[in-house]
């Protein structure tokens, strides 16, 4: 058996693992929201400032921004041509994710301070 | 284009791209659309944690984030992103449970590919009668 290359199976675990707790964490969001809707400021603050809340959704953004690498690593590996250009779209993809989740925590962090 | 000097039977390969005569089936339909939801949601991603840091930014920005959900461009944009996450759900958990062998016999994948398909827009719907 010859291999070339990554297998691929620890994207497939990442994607899955990242859907279910997403799925889970939207639900359980969205329960809540209907049952207690945050409509002003301060209780929507509030809310974010949790600690529960704010590690879950913390978790929420890690799984997101893993689960779209996955998915759109796939999308520009099948449609990105010529294929030289893949690498460098990667890249880029890459620090454009990176940015988001620095984005995300600062955005955590500062709800609490 | 240098590095594919050597053209592969690959590259020779026919390509037939007549969409009007492409007839998907089901399971190919809710595929494709799986992977368009899947983009457009990530595109969703940097506008959606760019409100999330509005709205949380104090008074005037929450009053901007929700004033700002309230023009027609909005709530079509929300209708098109609850499709996107509707159907990128419904086909993901379809996906889920194919991988625990449920389903995945062709009968069933057509039915629940259709299901996914219909949901998708059913939620689409719904949220277009819930923002209007």
């Amino acid at each position: 058996m010859v291999r070339r290359g990554p297998s691929g199976w620890l994207a497939w675990i990442v994607q899955r693992a990242s859907a279910v707790y997403m799925l889970a964490f939207l639900v359980a969001g969205l329960a809540w929201f209907m049952a207690d809707p945050p409509g002003t400021y301060p209780a929507w603050r509030a809310r974010m400032a949790g600690a529960g809340t704010g590690i879950a959704t913390a978790a929420f953004f890690a799984a997101l921004l893993a689960h779209a690498w996955v998915g759109l690593r796939d999308v520009v590996l099948d449609y990105v041509r010529p294929r030289s250009l893949c690498a460098p779209v990667l890249v880029g993809l890459g620090l454009g994710l990176a940015a988001v989740a620095a984005w995300v925590l600062r955005i955590l962090v500062t709800v609490r301070a | 284009m240098p590095g594919s000097a050597v053209s592969s039977p690959r590259d020779r390969r026919p390509v037939f791209l007549d969409l009007s005569r492409i007839a998907l089936p089901v399971g190919a339909l809710a595929s494709i659309a799986h992977r368009v939801a899947g983009v457009l949601l990530a595109i969703g991603i940097p506008v959606g944690v760019y409100a999330l840091d509005l709205s949380l930014r104090g008074p005037q920005g929450f009053a901007r984030v929700a004033a700002a959900l309230e023009g027609p461009p909005s709530r079509a944009a929300v209708v098109v992103m609850a499709w996107a996450l509707a159907h990128h759900l419904f086909a993901g958990v379809r996906h889920l449970l194919m991988d625990l062998d449920v389903g995945s016999r062709l009968p069933a994948a057509r039915r629940s590919a259709w299901m996914a398909n219909a949901g998708g827009l059913a939620v689409a719907l719904l949220a277009a009668v819930a923002t209007w």
